[in-house]
């Protein structure tokens, strides 16, 4: 018993210890003689994307590293604070609670799902904190009409419906079998699809769901052999994309593939290999690889840059660029964080190295494009094929 | 319709047999360890994880060395599900010795959670390793048995062959293992009565150490087969086959090896069947990511009326 309370008492002791140096260092970086202006950025880094979650924080890491400059000049210390949403909607909004706590929190770069920006922008949004996702394209992350919430990529009630116009006129695809992970991303991007295509003429001659985290899906694949589509139709992520388009290749299915952005990953080429070819992608990614971004990138980095690194990046940047509007027109002072969101949404036609620019009353990005790609080899990425404007 | 569901059959079966045959064998190792200690050993899943990734390990490691370029296929694969059952077999033993064995006199609850608990810790473990291995954790298995055997549109894997002959010679091994060897006269004895086996000079210990050694070795054999034949492998993929290997425990009689294999392979073909039929039985209204939820309302539906399982016998009790 004794023991036990001396071990309390000196955890106790311990923990308070701890508490207060923690106090003593905010004190000390609050009395320095800058404001701290953070940016948050918010990313599965874990989990099943988090290829692409490391993409997007890379991106940022190398604008907020650039801009550091622009703001010590302007009278602010620079700095990111990242958090990892593991792709989980509920870490999101914990972590997001976590950020609209944090006073020197002017902007939030965040969230490649839309599944965890949605619940956590609502957080955001009461704090007044100015969010721009790099790589969220549900119609509902701007269409709940929040005054804080931007996006830079396109929409997937575009997207689909540009995918659908390709694969019906420029692949020719008559028979059209359609899968969904049934999470918000892909069920709603392969609604989208499935209706457009429709539109356009094709036939769809089948539609199944799949289950996220399943290794085998010769199931759904018997179906689509028994219907003998011209494509195969997924919305979904590349960890059930690859085995997917592996599966129905060992299953004799030759049909091509189309997928969305969400199979916009070098670990798609990885799981399905060889059989990744004849697979087309839709994606608001373009092709960044000839920017001089991606050649600090690998510099920096020592690899490639994913395809969502260089939105991370411009995201970043115009985040950046509407909080020192914002501190312009106040004085030189940072204002209130609801003028800074403002300023953000009003930012115009800005030249980001990758995508121009401007945000609609509703925060959706004008210049907003849908890339179409083709994979013909087991390489990342694919090659482009043509894009389509909004 | 029904000349749908009638034109896909013979491929459902296929797949349905792989899936059911990898089930069956994870499900003897639950029932094992149920049979003897009436411990519900969750963290098995995790063990057949783990062997799937220190199958791929040593799998890419010959690769490495050029040993699979020169081997017959066969070799290599023996090779490996040796090296991954002894290895994932002594995981086993380990896990029982440090987390269940200081608990045997403890309730039933507390045993149960840590067995999840040791799962969690697995799971991240491995994670953790292949994180810091290759930045991502999603694994590619080098394919050993590469290619399909077509027959009049039938399309037959040479790997899907490969997992259904080691599961079946696991299988026969296991059941002369218990059945005709001192050991498993041994286990039979301890599953009965522990106490009335330790007086007739059972080892009661050692017993349960080898129970574990070997349902682990399967457990974790099995994933190497797994690894082979779908290429793809994650930290996470013990929790949901675990999951259903337990029930197609459950559905064959839990403690019964031969209930386990039935269970196993009934729930393979009626998860495969339901994944390709739901859609057109139903006409649409349920798609196939029901189909879990088809085979474990038929899992209810045997348990309500035949409660001990498939195979099991009503458990009488000792007076």
């Amino acid at each position: 018993m004794r023991k036990q309370v001396m071990a309390l008492a000196m955890t106790s002791t311990l923990a308070l210890g701890f508490l207060g140096a923690c106090g003593n260092t905010d004190s000390a970086s609050g009395g320095g003689s800058s404001e701290t202006v953070k940016i948050a950025l918010q990313a599965p880094m874990s989990g099943g994307s988090a290829t692409l979650g490391e993409a997007i924080k890379n991106g940022a890491a190398m604008a907020v590293e650039e801009e550091k400059a622009a703001f010590e000049k302007a009278g602010f210390s620079l700095e990111l604070v990242e958090y990892d949403d593991q792709g989980d909607p509920q870490k999101g909004v914990s972590n997001a609670q976590i950020i609209g706590s944090d006073q020197d929190v002017y902007g939030v770069v965040a969230h490649l799902n839309s599944g965890v920006f949605i619940p956590s922008s609502e957080v955001y949004e009461r704090y007044n904190i100015p969010s721009v996702s790099p790589a969220s394209t549900a119609t509902d992350v701007t269409d709940r009409g929040l005054k804080s919430v931007n996006r830079i990529v396109a929409r997937d009630d575009f997207q689909g419906p540009a995918g659908a116009e390709y694969a019906v006129q420029e692949i020719g695809a008559k028979k059209i079998f359609v899968i969904n992970d049934k999470t918000a991303y892909g069920q709603g991007l392969a609604t989208a699809f499935a209706e457009a295509a429709a539109e356009e003429g094709a036939e769809i001659v089948g539609e199944a769901g799949i289950t996220v985290g399943e290794k085998d899906f010769n199931g759904v694949l018997n179906q689509v052999s028994a219907a003998d589509p011209d494509l195969v139709y997924f919305g979904g992520l590349y960890s059930e994309g690859g085995l997917l388009i592996k599966q129905a290749r060992d299953n004799g299915i030759d049909a091509a593939f189309m997928g969305g952005d969400g199979m916009d990953s070098s670990t798609l080429v990885e799981i399905a290999g060889d059989t990744v070819s004849n697979v087309y992608l839709t994606s608001v990614a373009g092709d960044s690889s000839a920017t001089e971004f991606a050649k600090n990138y690998e510099d920096e980095y020592g690899a490639k840059p994913e395809s969502f690194s260089i939105y991370g990046y411009d995201s970043a940047k115009v985040l950046m660029e509407g909080i020192l509007d914002a501190a312009e027109e106040n004085g030189g002072k940072l204002p209130a964080k609801d003028k800074v969101a403002a300023a953000v949404r009003a930012v115009d036609d800005y030249e980001g190295e990758m995508t121009q620019v401007s945000f609609d009353d509703k925060g959706d990005n004008e210049f907003a494009k849908i890339f179409i790609y083709k994979f013909d080899e087991a390489s990342y990425p694919a090659k482009i094929q043509g894009e389509i404007s909004q | 319709m029904m000349t749908q569901v009638w034109d896909t059959l013979p491929q459902v079966l296929i797949d349905g047999l792989t899936l059911g045959a990898i089930y069956a064998i994870i499900a003897l190792g639950y029932t094992m360890v149920y049979g003897i200690l009436e411990l519900i050993n969750f963290a098995h899943g995790e063990i057949f994880m783990a062997g799937a990734f220190i199958g791929t390990a040593v799998l890419i490691g010959l690769t490495g060395l050029g040993w699979v370029a020169v081997m017959p296929a066969i070799f290599v694969l023996l090779l490996v599900l040796v090296i991954t059952g002894g290895l994932t077999g002594m995981l086993g033993m380990g896990i029982e010795r440090l987390a269940y064995r200081p608990l045997r006199k403890a309730s039933k609850l507390i045993t149960l959670i840590t067995a999840i608990g040791v799962s969690f810790l697995l799971q991240d473990i491995v994670r953790f390793i292949t994180e810091t291995q290759q930045n991502n954790y999603i694994v590619n298995t080098p394919s050993l048995f590469p290619g399909s055997l077509s027959i009049s549109g039938l399309n037959i894997r040479y790997s899907f062959l490969v997992v259904i002959v080691v599961a079946i010679l696991m299988m026969i091994a296991l059941e002369f293992f218990v059945n005709r060897t001192k050991w498993g006269l041994a286990m039979r004895a301890v599953a009965q009565d522990q106490d009335t086996a330790s007086l007739m000079s059972v080892n009661v210990n050692k017993v349960i150490s080898v129970t574990f050694f070997v349902g682990s070795a399967l457990g974790g054999a099995t994933g190497v087969l797994f690894a082979i034949h779908y290429g793809t492998i994650d930290p996470y993929i013990g929790f949901i086959l675990g999951l259903k290997a337990f029930t197609a425990a459950v559905l064959g009689g839990i403690g019964n090896i031969r209930g386990a294999m039935a269970g196993g392979m009934l729930l393979g073909l009626l998860e495969m069947f339901a994944a390709a039929n739901l859609s057109a039985i139903t006409a649409g209204v349920l798609s196939s990511e029901y189909k879990d939820v088809f085979a474990f309302a038929i899992l209810i539906l045997v348990l309500i009326f035949r409660p001990e399982g498939l195979f099991g016998r009503a458990a009488i009790e000792k007076v």
